[in-house]
């Protein structure tokens, strides 16, 4: 073993094939996703061109848009920014890449066998959970053999220091086998009766689209925010504080105010929101410190951007997760656009522009080629964010006009659809900013994988026409 | 916490805790729910759904109609309200009377206070519960949805926004197929105003053969097919039809008490 097996550069390169696998499938889903969310938006604004083929009515392009965006681009693109956080901090080299390799492919088989799933007719029918049992089982597997391979290349790390980024990502890690099981044993496999069925789909759609994106996406943050910044994280208290409360008081929400079932559900939900409060705040107490004054605090459109606007989508998401968990908010706001809009800023402004900014970030070092269009990185930055302030801030407006109009029964039901149109036509204009944004960001991951397997393919012909001796590889 | 292990375990017990409570606990109370009798009568709810309903309800999850549409009416609280039911031998004076009180819209007390005046002069009165809030002033429902409407029902399809209107009691509003099926292939056909996309694919567009098929669909001139054509549900429509009409959750439930106008109905 050479003095220079654990250098940064030799950690960065061991992480290449498998994050190559991860992100480049995970961009196709992010474009494919945007696409179908725009199908399914414009079923609004021309409902009679919809009606001539199953697959595409609204009620299945909306959940496959949703799963894509969730499973496709979200969930993999977490995991290769977690094994690469994880091979770093340890400053170790990812072993074993050929699993998570195979596993990176398993897991987008996965969501390819359950978006047809959707499209066919097959979907589970709970939001979150449509994916039939082949693609679950699937992504189940996948997810399963890469996290252990995470944990493993964890455990054999030199730097033997646990950080707060540590924290978050494991608990990430531990969460999605969990509830996943859970759902689909109870929901598919041997289902139980009556409303709680939904119960136990409200539970797994806030624990892994609210928490598994919130642990992940303030770990990977916690990792890059004082790296960017140049400073220390502030503070190892504080965060073992927001980590723990977020996780207490994250896990333990999820079931709607009003809904059929016992009152003890939508209470103990609604108190928990109202007691994020709590982790959102020493979150951004964390973020404002850590990154306020740093020294080389210098962004551009680049990476850096990017993560700190996350990380203010991730606050603004909670505190709308909060505001609505006073009871005139909530019962005013449910059933309404209110919680399209939260999900997406959450998912999108959140969790996807983070990992845009990590991805940005890791790709070159670990693949050892430039972005093919540098200057493209900071136009998708500023698409992804007009798209999500757009589609948001309209959605939001729009889903309080609408609440108004169905809590007064004098308003004509057909008035309250009618007020959203002008909402709807914004919030389709913010998802083709959304688009644009994510053609960018596949284009240049697709370049970059293309250029390397030009490379590769270069290398191996070299080695094939004129292969070195043993002398000079020696050398 | 400088061991992974301690993180494991930390985020099993945070785990636990909140699978105890939202997994184990609803199933403890509410796993093992058998029917429950319905209020002043002897009968039980809910029936499980008859077969064409049930197909109804997967044809409901594959097209995925709970992206736009609920199943859960809200209310506010419940009112009292003084029906007469006999102006007795004093009509002039009951009438008198009447037009000086208020009748719906009373707590308990007041209604037992407006009924006990109107008995003095001699008129009979009976006391009826009703539900109050937006959902149920819309007619969607004539109380709130509760857990035992969905007993039977796997996938349960409670929704989660109100893109169209709630359908927890469609089966009541629109009693017929008739009625269901012009709307689920061209709603504009059935409510001019109507947002939803329509489901042509569940129907069948053909040529009319000796006779007419009895199922053909009864449509207003601008959305009917072209002379000498017909449209006939697929098997998926009338399910789906089937589905809709089972969704009445119209009988009154110790957890959601009313008294229904006909007593007699289940």
């Amino acid at each position: 073993m050479t003095v220079n097996e654990n250098s940064t550069h030799q950690i960065d390169a061991s992480c290449r094939v498998p994050l190559l696998v991860l992100f480049g499938g995970a961009a196709l889903w992010l474009v494919a996703g945007s696409l179908l969310a725009l199908a399914a938006s414009l079923t609004f604004h021309m409902p009679d061109k919809f009606g001539d083929c199953p697959w595409g009515t609204y009620g299945r392009l909306q959940p496959a848009a949703d799963d894509a965006l969730l499973y496709g681009f979200c969930i993999p693109a977490g995991l290769g920014v977690l094994l690469w956080i994880f091979a770093r901090l340890g400053r170790t080299r990812l072993r074993g890449a050929l699993v998570t390799v195979v596993a990176a492919h398993l897991w987008h088989l996965g969501v390819l066998v359950g978006m047809v799933g959707v499209f066919v007719g097959d979907s589970i029918g709970f939001a979150w959970l449509e994916f039939p049992r082949g693609g679950s089982a699937l992504l189940f597997f996948a997810y399963l053999l890469l996290g252990l391979w995470a944990l493993m290349n964890f455990s054999g790390r030199k730097d033997r220091g646990m950080f707060p980024s540590h924290w978050f990502l494991i608990a990430a890690l531990f969460l999605f086998p969990w509830i996943y099981s859970t759902a689909n044993i109870l929901l598919v496999g041997w289902p139980v009766r009556g409303v709680v069925q939904a119960i136990i789909a409200w539970w797994f759609g806030n624990n892994l689209v609210f928490l598994w994106t919130s642990l992940a996406g303030v770990g990977a943050a916690f990792y890059f925010l004082p790296k960017f910044s140049g400073r220390p994280l502030h503070s190892y208290y504080y965060a073992l504080f927001a980590f723990w409360t977020l996780l207490i008081f994250g896990s333990l929400r999820g079931v709607p105010v009003g809904a059929p079932v016992p009152a003890w559900l939508p209470t103990l939900s609604a108190m928990n929101s109202l007691f994020l409060i709590v982790p959102v705040m020493a979150i951004a107490v964390i973020g404002w410190k850590t990154v306020r004054g740093g020294a080389a605090a210098e962004c551009k459109g680049g990476p850096f951007c990017m993560i700190k606007f996350g990380f203010v989508a991730f606050i603004l998401s909670a505190l709308l997760l909060v505001a609505v968990s006073c009871p005139q908010l909530g019962r005013l706001t449910q059933f309404t656009w209110f919680g399209a809009a939260q999900t997406q800023l959450q998912l999108y402004g959140f969790f996807a522009i983070t990992m845009f900014g990590a991805i940005y970030y890791i790709l070159p070092r670990a693949v050892g080629i430039e972005f093919a269009f540098p200057k493209l990185i900071r136009v998708q930055h500023w698409c992804a964010m007009l798209g999500i302030v757009i589609f948001v801030v309209s959605l939001v407006i729009g889903g309080v006009e609408q609440g108004l109009k169905l809590q007064d029964p004098n308003v004509a039901f057909a008035d309250s659809t009618k007020a959203m149109l002008p909402f709807l036509r914004a919030s389709t204009t913010g998802l083709l900013f959304m688009l644009l944004a994510n053609l960018l960001f596949a284009l240049n991951i697709f370049v970059m994988i293309l250029a390397w397997k030009l490379s590769v393919a270069k290398t191996v012909f070299a080695f094939v026409i004129s292969p070195l001796t043993k002398s000079e590889v020696k050398a | 916490m400088k061991n992974g292990f301690v993180i494991f375990l930390a985020a099993f017990a945070v785990l636990v805790m909140s699978w105890a409570a939202f997994v184990l606990g609803p199933q403890l109370q509410l796993g093992c729910a058998k029917q429950v009798p319905v209020l002043n009568s002897t009968e039980v709810y809910p029936l499980n759904r008859p077969g064409e309903a049930a197909q109804g309800l997967q044809v409901y999850r594959a097209n995925g109609c709970a992206a736009c549409h609920t199943e859960q009416v809200q209310q506010d609280g419940v009112a009292c309200e003084v029906v007469l039911s006999s102006a007795g031998k004093n009509p002039a004076a009951v009438s008198n009377l009447l037009s000086t009180l208020k009748l719906n819209g009373l707590t308990e007390g007041e209604a037992q206070a407006v009924a006990d005046k109107i008995t003095a002069v001699g008129g009979k009165v009976e006391t009826h519960i009703v539900a109050t809030g937006a959902d149920i002033a819309r007619g969607w429902g004539l109380r709130h949805s509760v857990a035992e409407d969905f007993l039977f029902d796997d996938p349960v399809q409670l929704g989660s926004v109100r893109i169209g209107p709630d359908l927890a009691d469609v089966g009541r509003r629109l009693p017929n197929a008739s009625l269901l099926l012009p709307h689920l292939y061209a709603p504009k056909s059935v409510m001019k105003d109507s947002a939803m996309p329509p489901f042509r694919y569940l129907f069948e567009v053909k040529k009319i053969g000796a006779s007419p098929s009895p199922d053909a669909l009864n449509l207003p001139k601008e959305f009917a097919p072209a002379a000498g054509y017909e449209v006939v549900p697929k098997p998926e429509a009338k399910h789906l039809a089937a589905y809709l009409l089972s969704l009445h959750a119209d009988v009154p439930l110790y957890d959601a008490p009313f008294t229904p106008s006909a007593p007699s109905k289940p």
